[in-house]
């Protein structure tokens, strides 16, 4: 195992009282960031120079040696995206924290934007951000950028404001009594009490993100084609070429892009951000071969002996400049003030919703209305009809990995690059099939719904799984549990909590891509589902502007109801009831 | 109280009240009037029941919670705000795992701008007052309990603050490793060499406040008020085989026993459990607790030292406290002088069979607590005999606060379902009448 030997190589170093001068880690750590520089300039510039008015798109070649650099700008893309939706993090779920009346309004609205399809609003913002640019690329990049960030922000944001909400009362109190600075507060309690939530979740995120790129990359919105340069469109390109041979090398192009970025980024940062667990317990330490390289290299040392006197000075600044109150303000919230709060806050959106319903009853009449909520009813059953059969598939599979320790090991780096893979790179092979066999989309789409919705199930499965205790799996075997009931009595309550949380975002997943599933082509063939997702592309592409508001709203109405209806209630049913330990 | 006394105290609550909002509207006085001077030199122990708000006490002083009515008075000036000459050891020891002992130790002392060799300087001081050389470098996941205390300990006092506050400082900690520190604790400051002029513990452990106190102010419950203190001139180390401790814990036994005598001179025996309120909180504890108690008892003749009663069940004698005031409550026993003594109905209670058990708990459980008898009527009244758990919250919303009305139906349920008096049903969170005794499969 190449693994193990590093990390034997480099315990040596570790272990040892007096580290070489310069060693064997140092080379590596050195050359890697001597790469990292190297490409991150070369990409940054190419993106700058290339931006030309919106009239000469850039084309895209079809030719596998560019792939590397369209990857790259893909890449960097997400990158852009991920730093913005820390950023965002940080300040809304801050806000929403800190002030109660902005948290009145704040943590609602996360929770529709979690679940309002953020395709749909590509349309608007791609024109917006054109709009912002006029005359240059950068509105586009922006607009890309723009999806992948309301991909992952809103998960992100609400780990963040969960997190600060649970920070232990006594630590909060300590904090107070020995008048940390809001700095000293932040990066010494909060942001280190939130990180390892915050990781993990963005990991999922970014993720998740890859499905945007490729969507947002080439699209088409009023009207016209907007390109560009990046995998997705490359993705985009050779569909219209009809060129399976591209699609491959972007499809391996992907699968090793994931790889890398897991192994160089995320599984570091989650090996980093693991000594920030609240609770004292001891356990294991997460081990990762890169961090223990980084640990083993004096490059670092050396580099943090320079920064570090900047480091410090800047906390010192920030201290100065963010003193403890003195005397807490007597917290008495005026009643009156709150009432003029809340009847304003209830009045403005009283009158959005109001002005957008006007909007659309005047401008496309009830009928339509009427014909967007059947589409929405098909839609629905499609959702639906996914997460069972995707249940009756994937609960036996993830309740067999998990109560295997070595499948587990195997299978969960697999489903981890699965979860990740853009289910849209997939699409072009599953539309060949429907044509080849002529299979109506109104069927198909359900599959291209489930290829990137169904890991969620997957993952949650696993998770369930594992965390049932040995002991309940050896009673069930001791008193001679015959299977059918093992899984009525034991399996399936045990799993059921963890099954709502992978049902919920799976469904959220489904309803996202149908946007993108109910309308497919192959060249210059498109095949059609009827429904509301392929109701939405239609109306964006035309730039049909009273269907689009009709048909995001519809759809986000959807949703919330569903969250609200059905899965609220069987999350509440699995935290009272089925819950273990 | 005039001006020259305020001056010469460190610390001095006046005439604090703090009430929170319930959740059926209306609110909780959860302290009342409470005055409270803090001198230099000397210790205080804030010795309480759980619901005698000494925990919301500690945090109005130490400036975390503003007082709704009342003020604390810090050298002549009013306190908005945390106070800057308290420092604080927490109950669960609130370090930052993700800083070393040496880091979590000058936190306070970073956040007031000292510079760096300075926190540095005093953190490896107050480290070692505390026995942590050499753990400088470990983070709290590395160290034991006391260890972690410890630190907690170190990060006061680098602040030397003008009162170290303690917040149950030693009740998270196993038995042997909570005696170890107090004991040290206690021989620092005998030294002369502590690094605060007065310390303020809170505490639910009698004994624990006579061993380390000058002081011992004991508050009552709802609403939670000094109902007294006890001065403990006893010379340090203290022993618990001493008689003048022996007794000075007895004397302090029979006070917390007895919610309604008045704390001065010499104790009276008051008759307890003779309170007919219709809302006396009930103490949490099940009812099977209650019965193993008084069978206990009852072997022993009937009567016996409540301290004595603890320390051969290897318990602390609070641990005890809530099922000897449920047994007062109940008939079942009485309370004097620190003594327990079984009642008639109480020796009945213990000695039948187990029908006949659940039969007498039932007559005792209706006649003392009138409560029980309105919801049973209550489900009589129903035409299909379920009444929902939310029709109970609602009335018990109004009496106690939102955790303590959810603690009083759970004791409630317990208790009911032992007397046979109702089911519940967890699921639709209804209470419905009990089966027929033949039909019941007995579940304990």
């Amino acid at each position: 195992m190449v693994l193990g030997n590093w990390r034997k190589t480099f315990a040596i170093y570790q272990s040892a009282a007096v580290r070489p001068a310069f060693g064997l880690a140092d080379l590596a750590v050195g050359l890697g960031i001597l790469t990292l520089l190297y490409v991150a300039a070369r990409v940054g510039a190419e993106s700058l120079v290339h931006f030309n008015p919106p009239e000469t798109v850039p084309s895209i070649s079809l030719d596998p040696s560019n792939l590397p650099n369209y990857a790259a700008r893909s890449t960097l893309r997400m990158f852009v995206a991920l730093v913005a939706s820390t950023v965002f993090t940080f300040v809304y779920g801050y806000a929403a924290a800190r002030s109660r009346r902005a948290e009145k309004v704040l943590v609602p609205l996360l929770d529709i934007l979690q679940s309002v399809p953020v395709l749909g609003f590509l349309s608007v913002t791609v024109t917006a951000f054109i709009a912002l640019f006029r005359g240059s690329l950068l509105g586009l990049e922006a607009a890309s950028i723009f999806a992948i960030f309301t991909g992952q922000a809103w998960n992100m944001t609400f780990s963040f404001y969960q997190s600060l909400r649970s920070v232990p009362a006594e630590l909060d109190e300590m904090a107070t009594l020995y008048r940390l600075s809001r700095w000293e507060r932040f990066t010494r309690l909060e942001l280190p009490a939130a990180a390892l939530g915050l990781v993990w979740n963005a990991m999922m995120s970014f993720g998740g993100g890859w499905f945007f790129l490729a969507a947002s990359e080439a699209i088409s919105v009023l009207n016209r084609q907007y390109t560009l340069p990046g995998l997705g469109s490359y993705v985009a390109a050779a569909i219209e070429a009809r060129d399976v041979h591209a699609l491959a090398w972007a499809i391996l192009t992907m699968i090793t892009l994931i790889f890398a970025i897991d192994q160089f980024f995320w599984k570091p940062l989650v090996t980093v951000a693991d000594r920030y667990k609240l609770e004292l317990s001891a356990g294991e330490q997460r081990r990762f071969w890169l961090v223990d390289l980084w640990r083993a290299a004096s490059l670092p040392g050396h580099l943090s002996r320079v920064t570090r006197p900047l480091f410090r000075a800047i906390d010192r600044v920030m201290r100065r400049m963010t003193p403890a109150p003195a005397e807490t303000v007597a917290a008495k919230p005026s009643r009156i003030a709150d009432a003029i709060y809340f009847t304003a806050l209830a009045l403005v959106t009283t009158g959005l919703v109001a002005a957008a319903a006007r909007f659309v009853f005047s401008e496309v009449g009830g009928r339509e209305v009427l014909h967007a909520a059947r589409l929405g009813l098909l839609t629905c059953a499609r959702v639906l009809a996914l997460i069972a059969v995707s249940t009756l598939i994937w609960t036996p599979v993830g309740v067999a990995i998990g109560f295997s320790p070595r499948l587990a090991r195997i299978s969960q780096p697999i489903v981890q690059i699965l979860a990740s893979f853009p289910a849209n790179f997939l699409f072009p092979f599953a539309t060949l099939g429907f044509i080849r066999f002529g299979i109506s989309l109104n069927w198909g789409s359900m599959l291209l719904m489930a290829l990137g919705s169904q890991w969620y199930l997957l993952f949650n499965v696993i998770g369930g799984a594992q965390a049932v205790p040995n002991d309940l799996r050896e009673m069930a075997a001791s008193i001679g549990l015959e299977r059918g009931r093992a899984w009525l009595k034991l399996i399936g309550p045990a799993i059921f909590g963890s099954w709502v949380t992978g049902a919920i975002t799976a469904s959220g997943g489904a309803w996202n891509a149908s946007i993108v599933s109910e309308i497919v082509s192959w060249g210059d063939t498109t095949l059609t589902a009827s429904g509301l997702g392929s109701y939405i592309s239609q109306a964006t592409a035309k730039g049909d502007w009273p269907r689009i508001v009709l048909g995001v709203g519809l759809m986000s109405v959807f949703v919330v109801g569903f969250n609200r209806l059905l899965w609220r209630r069987l999350y509440d049913l699995a935290e009272s009831k089925y819950r273990l330990g | 109280m005039n001006a020259t006394q305020t001056n010469t105290a460190l610390l001095a609550a006046e005439q604090i009240a703090k009430t929170f909002p319930l959740p059926a509207g209306g609110e909780q006085t959860v302290l009342e009037k409470v005055d409270l001077r803090i001198a230099p030199g000397e210790v205080v122990a804030l010795l309480g029941r759980s619901g005698s708000g000494k925990s919301t006490l500690l945090r109005i002083l130490a400036g975390l919670i503003e007082p709704s009515h009342g003020r604390v008075m810090i050298n002549g000036r009013e306190l908005h705000g945390p106070n800057a000459g308290v420092a604080m050891v927490f109950q669960s020891f609130a370090l930052l795992p993700w800083l070393t002992v040496q880091e979590n130790a000058e936190l306070g002392l970073f956040a007031r701008g000292v510079d760096r060799e300075e926190c540095s300087k005093e953190a490896m001081q107050a480290l070692s007052m505390v026995g942590l050389e050499g753990f400088e470098g470990a983070y709290p996941r590395e160290l034991s309990g006391g260890m972690r205390q410890r630190v907690g300990f170190a990060r006061a006092f680098v602040m030397k603050p003008d009162v170290l506050m303690m917040d149950e400082p030693f009740s998270a900690l196993d038995v042997l490793t909570a005696q170890n520190l107090r004991g040290e604790i206690s021989a620092l400051w005998e030294r002369g060499k502590f690094p605060a002029k007065s310390i303020l513990v809170v505490t639910h452990n009698i004994e624990e406040a006579v061993l380390l106190a000058d002081r011992v102010v004991v508050l009552g419950a709802n609403p939670g008020s000094v109902r007294g203190e006890v001065r403990v001139d006893i010379p340090q180390p203290r022993r618990t085989k001493n008689p003048r401790f022996v007794s000075l814990v007895d004397y302090i036994y029979t006070v917390m026993t007895n919610p309604s005598a008045p704390m001065t001179g010499v104790p009276a025996a008051a008759q307890i459990g003779s309170s007919t309120e219709r809302f006396p909180m009930l103490p949490h504890t099940r009812a099977g607790g209650i019965s193993g108690l008084l069978e206990i008892i009852n072997d022993r003749g009937g009567r016996e030292d409540l301290p004595k009663l603890a320390e051969s069940l290897r318990l602390e004698v609070d641990d005890l406290l809530p099922a000897i005031d449920a047994a007062a409550l109940l008939g079942f026993a009485e309370v004097s002088q620190g003594d327990v003594t079984i009642l008639p109905a109480g020796r009945e209670f213990a000695t039948a069979n187990v029908h006949r058990s659940h039969e007498i708990f039932q007559e005792q459980l209706l006649k003392r607590v009138p409560f029980m008898s309105t919801v049973v009527g209550a489900i009589d009244q129903k035409a299909d005999g379920r009444i929902p758990k939310d029709f109970l919250m609602d009335i018990l919303d109004e009496h106690f606060s939102e955790s303590e009305a959810e603690r009083q139906f759970q004791t409630m349920v317990d208790w009911g379902r032992y007397a046979q008096l109702f089911e519940y049903d967890a699921d639709d969170e209804r209470l419905y009448k009990a089966a027929p005794e033949e039909e019941v499969i007995v579940g304990d």
